[in-house]
């Protein structure tokens, strides 16, 4: 039975919803609009209306060289997902399609990885960092990223995988489908979509991580969230220059994050909400 | 039809991933348990010895450490009050009818994928600079002094920061509970004639106590763990107001080159994390028996 909605009734939540997420939100706009202004429009007092000017942008890039970082960022977030998906697939697949009885325990053995603080094993991981001369390296920062995406990314493809009915395989074996062919042509068309997007929460995970690639770091293979918080030692007010360059930090997870924010919450919350 | 020919390629297809995972987690845990029986200090690093328990209770003589464990404690409930009775009331907010749901999901959903040196610079800088930022210009219009927040106020302005992080992560997880209410049920609910209050206790509040749950879980892991916010606003300061443990920790490690100090901390964030662990794996391991 559809119950009609007054309008009026809608129009108010319609006002109350648009206020607080607006309010939520003020911080990225003003972030936003700071950009296009000039230094001293910047600290000029608060104004909605910048002068569209771009110097900020060309600023940053010419004083900072900040595509490198932007490269490192790519480099990391894409190259950690990619590798995880690689180890992580085949595990997930097979605790999927052929559990066990320990199928269980060894998914919360994973889970249990990640709740150890990063700040714990620092030291070790800083000294064997050292040592094999992988500090500030983009192939250290990805080996680690993939380490620490690892638990999620396998049990994001794991409650995707279990959601492909197992009578499908049994059909295609009864056809006499090959292992092989079960996994080019029953079994791959329908993992796609699931691959997908965990592929795009681990690279906003990855791109947002801040502890490690900072302390990892110094300037070879550092990612934006290191080169932005550089800008927190006091050097005087820069403000267009810092909002541009968090500005183009956040914009291509911003993006990608409005896409996936229904997988979200099931690879957050390990498929315990969906 | 699990063949013994199957089982042994699924062993073999998770070997990598559990390897991997394995080694991750004991290494490092076992160097840093060992480190914290240790003498060793990077500035003279040919003079280790064993140093028994000294390492811990130096950690837990030093002033430091009872505020860092206060701090770390004040942040996470404080956050967490924040984005549950927050996220509840966004949830509710969001889940009525309204022009333009998508727009507004999109616009709350948004700070949860600001990098966080990003959105505490933005905030430190633009809303809560006592001179230039947004708060700043607002007491000055009513004509009042503007509050030197990370001064005055360095533990609540980080929390403030902090939630509004992590308030979408809330408003999501919680609204996506509530539509999987069934729509049926309310209605019925509303036509014998439960008003919204008692709709609230009796329907709602039951159905979404498990997503609180595993919000409340999730982030107390995250919350546990805050650095960046800290490092890029007050750097602990000042004092020691704003430090908590992992930042007690890192100052001991990279900034007084104290090996054994840090690794003592390190084990006890890991006792820490393992209390509320214990917990959020029971609440997903029930989910998983569905």
């Amino acid at each position: 039975m559809a119950r009609a909605v007054s309008t009026r009734r809608k129009i108010g939540f319609t006002v109350a919803a648009w206020v607080v997420a607006m309010l939520i939100f003020f911080p990225i706009l003003y972030t936003i609009i700071t950009s296009f202004k000039s230094e001293t429009e910047a600290i000029a007092g608060f104004s909605l209306i910048p002068s569209g000017t771009l110097e900020s942008y060309a600023e940053v890039q010419a004083q900072s060289n900040y595509f490198k970082f932007f490269l490192n960022s790519v480099i990391i977030a894409v190259g950690s997902t990619i590798l995880a998906l690689v180890v992580a697939v085949p595990a997930a697949w097979s605790m999927a399609f052929s559990p066990t009885k320990r199928t269980k325990d060894i998914l919360m053995w994973m889970l249990s990885t990640k709740m150890m603080p990063a700040v714990a094993v620092l030291v070790p991981i800083y000294l064997i960092f050292r040592d094999t001369h992988l500090l500030d390296t983009r192939i250290g920062l990805t080996v680690m990223l993939m380490l620490i995406n690892l638990p999620i990314v396998v049990w994001m493809l794991y409650t995707y995988f279990r959601e492909i009915p197992g009578e499908i395989l049994e059909a295609a074996r009864m056809d006499g489908a090959t292992l092989w062919g079960e996994i080019v042509y029953v079994l791959t068309p329908m993992a796609v979509p699931g691959i997908a997007s965990t592929m795009l929460l681990n690279i906003i995970l990855a791109w947002n991580e801040a502890f490690w690639t900072i302390r990892l770091t110094t300037t070879n293979a550092a990612p934006l969230t290191a080169f932005i918080a550089s800008f927190s030692s006091p050097q005087g007010l820069f403000w267009a220059k810092l909002s541009a360059a968090s500005t183009l930090a956040i914009a291509p997870i911003l993006i990608m994050g409005w896409f996936s924010q229904r997988q979200l919450v099931r690879g957050l919350t390990f498929g315990a909400v969906k | 039809m699990a063949t013994r020919q199957t089982s042994t390629l699924a062993r073999f297809m998770m070997a990598p991933s559990v390897i991997l995972l394995f080694i991750w987690m004991i290494v490092p845990l076992a160097m840093t348990l060992w480190f914290s029986f240790q003498n060793y200090n990077l500035l003279n690093p040919g003079n280790v010895s064993f140093a028994g328990l000294f390492n811990y209770k130096f950690f837990y003589t030093d002033p430091a450490f009872f505020q860092s464990i206060w701090n770390t404690l004040v942040l996470v409930v404080g956050v967490l009050l924040i984005t549950v009775i927050g996220g509840i009331a966004l949830a509710l907010l969001l889940d009525q009818p309204m022009f333009g749901q998508g727009i507004v999901r999109i616009l709350v959903i948004s700070p949860f994928f600001v990098m966080p040196p990003v959105a505490a610079l933005v905030w430190k800088n633009m809303i809560m600079h006592p001179g230039y930022g947004v708060f700043a210009d607002i007491a000055k219009f009513f004509g009042a002094q503007p509050v030197d927040w990370f001064a005055q106020y360095p533990l609540f302005s980080i929390i403030i920061i902090v939630a509004w992080q992590w308030l979408p992560f809330a408003t999501l997880i919680l609204l996506t509970a509530l539509q999987s209410l069934d729509g049926e049920q309310k209605e019925a609910a509303e036509m014998d004639g439960a008003g919204f209050v008692s709709r609230f206790i009796y329907l709602t509040v039951p159905h979404i106590s498990r997503a609180v749950t595993v919000v409340i879980l999730i982030q107390t892991i995250f919350l546990l763990g805050v650095y960046a916010e800290i490092l890029v606003t007050t750097n602990g300061g000042p004092g020691y107001a704003s430090t908590n443990l992992p930042f007690l920790i890192y100052r001991t490690a990279l900034l007084g080159y104290d090996v054994g100090g840090a690794s003592a901390g390190g084990i006890i964030a890991v006792i820490l994390a393992n209390i509320v662990a214990f917990f959020l794996m029971r609440a997903v391991g029930k989910n998983l028996d569905k």
